[in-house]
C-alpha cells in the first residue's frame, strides 16, 4: 500500500488564487450579497444617524426574520430548479391556523405550532405531488395555490378580518430578547460548537491523508466570522430603550436563535445527508440523478414539504410581529422579497446551486434596503423600485456566471 | 480461450412487430476489450440495454462466469458487477467529482455522509487508473474538459469492484488528444483485469484498443472475431453487408 500523501494548499496566496479562479468559473456564491451588504451599510450609515444604532439593528433583524425563514424554505425548492409562489400565503394560512387554535380553542402554543407546521407540510405535499407526479409546472401549481391560499386565509380570518394572539411565548419571538448574560452564553456555546466541528473536520481529513484547507486561512475566516457576530451580540446587548427605567430593551431577539436553529439543521441536511446531496443532483441533472438510482419524484415532493413546513414557522413569526393574523399576512411583497432574498444571497433560479445561508444574507440585504430607505424618508414606491433592481441585478449575475461556468 | 465472464446465447428481443435482436450470441472476456460495432439501427444499444437489465430479452440465455443467470432489472446487472457508461455521461455539472462518483450510492456513517471515506476511495480509484489529468477531485464537473468528464464517468463505473464495464461511444465527442487519453484508460481497465465492452463507430479506435471485435448486422451477430484475424476492410464489410470473405460467420461456428 502506498503511503497517503498529505498535501495542503500551499499558501494564503495560493488559496486566494484558487478562490479567484472559482469566481471566474462562475462559482461566486454569496460574494455579491456580502459586498452589497457592506456597501449598503456604509451608504445608509453615512446618510442617516439612526441606521447604525443598536436599536435599528435589532429592528432590522425582527423585520427581516419572517422573509428570511420563507427564503430558507424556498432554497430547497429553488435548488431543484422549481419555484413556490404560494410560500407567502402558506405562511398566512398556517399562521391563521396557529392563532385560531391558540386564541379560539385554548390550545397550548407548542401543540398549535406543531399543528400549524403539519398543515404546512400537508400543503407542501399537495403542491409537490402535483408538480412531481402529475408533471404540472411548479410555476402554475403554486400560482394557483397563491390564489387559493389567499382565499383560505380570507375565509379563516372571517368577517372581523383579524385574529389577535395573546399567547406570551408566541409574542415573545419577535418582541422579547434573551438577557444580555444569556446572549453571551448563547454566543459562546454556538461559537465553541462551530470551532469544534471545524477542527474535527480538518482532523478527520488529515488522518485520512486528504488535502486540507490551509489552517491559517481557516483560522482567519473563523476569527473574522466570530468577530463580526460577537460585535453584533455586543451591540444588541446595549440598552436600546429610550426610557430604560420604564422598559428595558437589550439582548438578542428570540427570533435570532430560531433562525440560527433552522440554518444549522437545514445546512446539515443539505450538505451532510444523502437526501441533501440528492436535492443538488436533481437540480443539476435530473436525468443523471434518476439513472443513479435516486427517486427523483420523492426528492421533489420532500423539498416542497420542507418549504411549506418552514413557511409555517414564518407564519408564527408574522403572528408574533403583528400580534395577530389578518387577510394580508404573508401577502403583498412577502413572497417576492423571499424569492429575492434567496436569489440575492446566491441561490440560482436555474437549480443546483445555493445554500441555506444565502437566504439570511439576501434577506438582510432586502431588509437593509427597506429599512435604510425608510429611514431616509423615501416613498414606498422608490423602495420597491430599488429592491426590484437589486433582484434583477442578482438574477443577472446568476445568469451571467452560469454562462461563464458552461464549457 | 478461457471461459467468458459473460456469454449471451440466442438472445432475441422484439418491440412490437420490430424484431431488433435475432439469436444473438455474444462473449465478453475478463482482461479483454471487446468492441461492439455495427451500423445505426443494428441493435447495439438494444443489446447493451439487455445486458444492463433495462430491457428484458424475449428469450435467450445469459451465462455469467459459466453459470446461468437472470437479469431482469438494472439492480441485477449492478449486483453482478456490470456497469454502463452512457454516451451522455449522466454526470451532475453542479456537483464535484467525488459527489458524482458516489451519486446514489453515497457512503454514510449513520445518517451522515462520510466525505473523507468517499474522497479517499475516489482518489484511490483515480490513482489506480493512473489518472493524472485531474487537478483536484473537489472541483465541480462543470469545470472539466470532455475527456476528463469521460474519465470521471469511467472511474465511477469501476469504483464498485465491477467486473464488466460497458462504454457507449466514449470518444464520440472528443478531440484527438483526449480520445487518446480515454483509449489509454480503456486499455488500462482491461489490463487491470476488467472485461470491457466498447461500442464505437470509429474503426481506428477499435483497432487501436480492442482485442476482440463483434459486428452486429440488422439485429444478428455477423461475426465475433479476434482483432488480429481481420483487417479494417473486412470489419466494414461485416458492418455493411453482414458477411465478409475469409471471416467465419457467427452462425457457421455452431
Amino acid at each position: 500500500m502506498s503511503t497517503p500523501e498529505v498535501t495542503e494548499t500551499a499558501s494564503l496566496k495560493g488559496a486566494m488564487a484558487d478562490y479567484w479562479s472559482r469566481i471566474k468559473a462562475g462559482d461566486i456564491g454569496s460574494l455579491p450579497a456580502v459586498l452589497g451588504l457592506v456597501v449598503l451599510c456604509i451608504v445608509f450609515g453615512s446618510m442617516s444617524s439612526v441606521f447604525l444604532t443598536p436599536g435599528n439593528f435589532a429592528n432590522l433583524l425582527t423585520q427581516a426574520a419572517a422573509v428570511i425563514v420563507i427564503a430558507m424554505g424556498l432554497v430547497f425548492v429553488l435548488l431543484l430548479g422549481e419555484i413556490d409562489l404560494s410560500a407567502g400565503y402558506t405562511a398566512g394560512v398556517t399562521g391563521a391556523v396557529l392563532v385560531i387554535l391558540i386564541t379560539n380553542h385554548n390550545v397550548p402554543w407548542y401543540l398549535a405550532l406543531i399543528a400549524a407546521i403539519c398543515v404546512g407540510v400537508i400543503l407542501g405535499f399537495g403542491l409537490g405531488t402535483l408538480v412531481a407526479r402529475l408533471g404540472i409546472p411548479s410555476f402554475v401549481v403554486t400560482l394557483a395555490a397563491f390564489l387559493a391560499f389567499q382565499g383560505i386565509l380570507l375565509l379563516l380570518a372571517g368577517e372581523g378580518g383579524t385574529i389577535r394572539v395573546e399567547d406570551k411565548t408566541i409574542l415573545a419571538v419577535e418582541n422579547s430578547n434573551l438577557t444580555p448574560t444569556l446572549s453571551w452564553v448563547f454566543f459562546i456555546t454556538v461559537s465553541t460548537i462551530y470551532v469544534l466541528i471545524g477542527l474535527n473536520r480538518i482532523n478527520a481529513r488529515r488522518k485520512a491523508g486528504l488535502k486540507t484547507e490551509l489552517i491559517k486561512l481557516w483560522v482567519l475566516k473563523t476569527v473574522g466570522l466570530l468577530g463580526i457576530t460577537g460585535l453584533a451580540v455586543f451591540a444588541l446587548n446595549v440598552e436600546r430603550s429610550n426610557n430604560p427605567d420604564l422598559v428595558s430593551l437589550k439582548g438578542i431577539p428570540y427570533v435570532v436563535p430560531v433562525i440560527l436553529f433552522i440554518l444549522v439543521i437545514g445546512t446539515f441536511v443539505l450538505s451532510r445527508t444523502a437526501f441533501g446531496r440528492h436535492i443538488y443532483a436533481v437540480g443539476g441533472n435530473a436525468e443523471a440523478a434518476r439513472r443513479a438510482g435516486i427517486n427523483v419524484k420523492r426528492v421533489r415532493v420532500a423539498a416542497f414539504m420542507i418549504c411549506s413546513g418552514l413557511s409555517a414557522i414564518a407564519g408564527m413569526i408574522f403572528a408574533s410581529r403583528q400580534n395577530s393574523v389578518s387577510p394580508t399576512t404573508g401577502g403583498s411583497s412577502t413572497l417576492l422579497y423571499a424569492v429575492g432574498a434567496a436569489v440575492i444571497g446566491g441561490t440560482s433560479l436555474f437549480g443546483g446551486k445555493g445554500k441555506m445561508r444565502d437566504a439570511i444574507l439576501g434577506g438582510l440585504v432586502v431588509a437593509v434596503i427597506d429599512n435604510g430607505m425608510g429611514l431616509l424618508g423615501y416613498a414606498a414606491g422608490i423602495k420597491f423600485i430599488v429592491t426590484g433592481l437589486v433582484l434583477l441585478i442578482s438574477a443577472g449575475v446568476d445568469a451571467v456566471s452560469r454562462r461563464g461556468a458552461s464549457v | 480461450m478461457s471461459t467468458p465472464i459473460l456469454s449471451l446465447r440466442g438472445v432475441n428481443k422484439s418491440f412490437g412487430p420490430v424484431h431488433v435482436l435475432r439469436d444473438v450470441d455474444f462473449d465478453v472476456h475478463a482482461g479483454k476489450v471487446t468492441a461492439l460495432v455495427g451500423d445505426n439501427g443494428a441493435g447495439k444499444s438494444t443489446l447493451i440495454k439487455c445486458i444492463a437489465g433495462i430491457y428484458t430479452p424475449d428469450h435467450g440465455d445469459f451465462l455469467f462466469e459459466g453459470k446461468k443467470v437472470e437479469i431482469s432489472g438494472p439492480r441485477d446487472a449492478t449486483a453482478l458487477g456490470i456497469e454502463i457508461v452512457y454516451q451522455d455521461l449522466a454526470l451532475c455539472d453542479n456537483l464535484d467529482i467525488v459527489h458524482n462518483m458516489f451519486l446514489g450510492r453515497e457512503k454514510k456513517r449513520g445518517n451522515v455522509l462520510d466525505e473523507t471515506a468517499m474522497e479517499s476511495l475516489a482518489r484511490k480509484t483515480l490513482d489506480g487508473l493512473s489518472v493524472r489529468t485531474v487537478k483536484s477531485i473537489r472541483q465541480t464537473v462543470a469545470s472539466l474538459s470532455g475527456g476528463q468528464r469521460q474519465t470521471v464517468a469511467i472511474a465511477r463505473a469501476v469504483l464498485w469492484n465491477s467486473k464488466i464495464v460497458i462504454l457507449d461511444e466514449p470518444t464520440a465527442a472528443l478531440g484527438v488528444a483526449q480520445t487518446e487519453q480515454v483509449l489509454n484508460l480503456v486499455r488500462r481497465l482491461a489490463d487491470n483485469g476488467l472485461a470491457v465492452v466498447l461500442i464505437s463507430h470509429n474503426l481506428n479506435d477499435v483497432f487501436e484498443v480492442a482485442d476482440n471485435i463483434a459486428a452486429l448486422y440488422l439485429g444478428q451477430m455477423a461475426a465475433q472475431v479476434d482483432k488480429n484475424e481481420v483487417i479494417a476492410r473486412q470489419v466494414i464489410e461485416l458492418i455493411t453487408t453482414g458477411k465478409s470473405a475469409g471471416v467465419e460467420s457467427a452462425g457457421a461456428k455452431k
